[in-house]
């Protein structure tokens, strides 16, 4: 029961990270504050998530399966992200500055 | 979805885009197996259409260009044939029996022996493994002789260019790190793909997996290295000579394989004369070219991976 309730919040946790996630991606100004608000998401929604599930399981080899997807995901998205914020680096493209902010506002 | 997908391929000019969706596409069908209780081919589809596949177009786009070109005559006659040819095909589907009809030719015909008779005849829990490897083993054969010719077709076309530099002046650079956090990464994450590779490769008799699936995931890891560190530690790794030579070998192998048992009394790729057991046998025949086929699939895609890279990075 308390277990049923604990992996419950973490789904909602999960879902509300999420959905901010998804809401920095659509409204953030760009690309470099846009790959934060997703990538922040990616790991910590992705863990809720997963040791949400692993609650659900109860201790069995499909835990174990869940925590080494859990460790793939932390290990790979941080990287992907890192890797395309380089990439947009690279080819040139400038982070927003305070003086970009001021013209919107 | 896989319909909006397609047609959102269909309407997107910039090639970059289309060959992300491509993937999503890909991932979409492999979940759409996944359904159908089809574990081994959403694997396939998952690790070839949705993985490496998505990497070949993305090395094809670096060496051709990344906007398409605006169709230079009218849209009307290739819209005619290609309705007409679906409604012809659609009208032909009529005719065949219901989905998941029992009376179907493909449920009554063999479908059942392999269901009854496998597990006594070759003895291994997955029936998929041995419908591909030993009762089908002619058609595998073609399917591993295919992309065997494939790999032959870019080599002659495109060719790996060598690296036409004095290599002396490699050791300065070899110290240079380039992208520290993703040599870092890959570092960590390659020696459990390849692992998992070997998982795929042998586990294939009892689980989802075999030597298409275990090829292309031991391809993806050497993928990653090239994309990390450079062609040319690559290419210090596995020369592309030794690729070839391994890709003839693993088609090698599974003809071979097949000669062996006709040397040894039974027909062609007839596996219950290679042990003393018919079922033993089986074993080992599927094992051997299991071997051959995750060899010759992970020899072939790296090998075209090469091809494609060293266009772009070294031209002439």
């Amino acid at each position: 029961m308390i277990v049923d309730i604990i992996s419950t919040a973490l789904f909602m946790i999960g879902c509300l990270l999420g959905l901010t996630g998804a809401w920095g991606l659509l409204s953030f100004p760009d690309f470099y504050t846009r790959v934060h608000a997703a990538s922040i998401t990616d790991t910590l929604c992705a863990a809720c998530f997963v040791s949400g599930l692993m609650l659900q399981t109860g201790w069995s080899l499909v835990t174990v399966k869940l925590l080494m997807v859990l460790l793939l995901l932390w290990l790979t998205s941080p990287a992907s992200s890192h890797a395309l914020v380089r990439a947009a680096h690279h080819a040139g493209l400038r982070a927003m500055t305070w003086s970009f902010l001021g013209d919107r506002s | 979805m896989l319909c909006m997908t397609a047609l959102v391929v269909v309407y997107v000019r910039h090639l970059f885009s289309v060959v992300m969706l491509f993937g999503i596409y890909s991932l979409l069908s492999a979940l759409i197996f996944v359904v159908l209780d089809a574990a081994d081919v959403a694997f396939t589809e998952a690790a070839v259409g949705a993985g490496v596949s998505t990497v070949f177009m993305l090395a094809t786009l670096v060496s051709t260009g990344r906007q398409e070109k605006a169709p230079a005559h009218s849209p009307l006659l290739p819209l005619a044939v290609v309705t007409v040819t679906g409604a012809a095909l659609i009208w032909g589907t009529l005719d065949m029996p219901h989905f998941g009809d029992p009376g179907n030719p493909v449920h009554v015909h063999v479908a059942d022996r392999y269901i009854q008779e496998s597990p006594d005849e070759i003895g291994i829990p997955n029936m998929v493994t041995s419908v591909l490897a030993s009762y089908r083993g002619y058609d595998t054969m073609g399917e591993v002789i295919v992309i065997f010719t494939a790999l032959v077709g870019v080599l002659s076309l495109l060719g790996v260019r060598e690296r036409r530099e004095n290599p002396v002046h490699r050791t300065g650079e070899r110290h240079s790190r380039p992208y520290p956090v993703l040599q870092v990464m890959a570092l960590l994450l390659i020696p459990f793909i390849l692992v998992f590779a070997l998982y795929v490769q042998f586990h294939g008799d009892f689980g989802p997996g075999g030597g298409f699936q275990a090829g292309v995931i031991f391809a993806a890891a050497i993928i990653l290295y090239t994309l990390t560190f450079g062609l040319d530690d690559a290419t210090a790794l596995l020369p592309v000579k030794l690729i070839c030579m391994l890709a003839a070998a693993g088609v090698l192998l599974y003809g071979g394989t097949g000669v062996v048992s006709m040397l040894l009394g039974g027909n062609y790729l007839d596996y219950d004369v290679l042990a003393h057991d018919p079922v033993h046998g089986q074993h080992y025949g599927i094992l051997v070219i299991e071997l051959g086929v995750g060899i010759t699939v992970s020899t072939v895609m790296i090998a075209i991976f090469l091809a494609l890279v060293s266009r772009a990075e070294r031209p002439r």
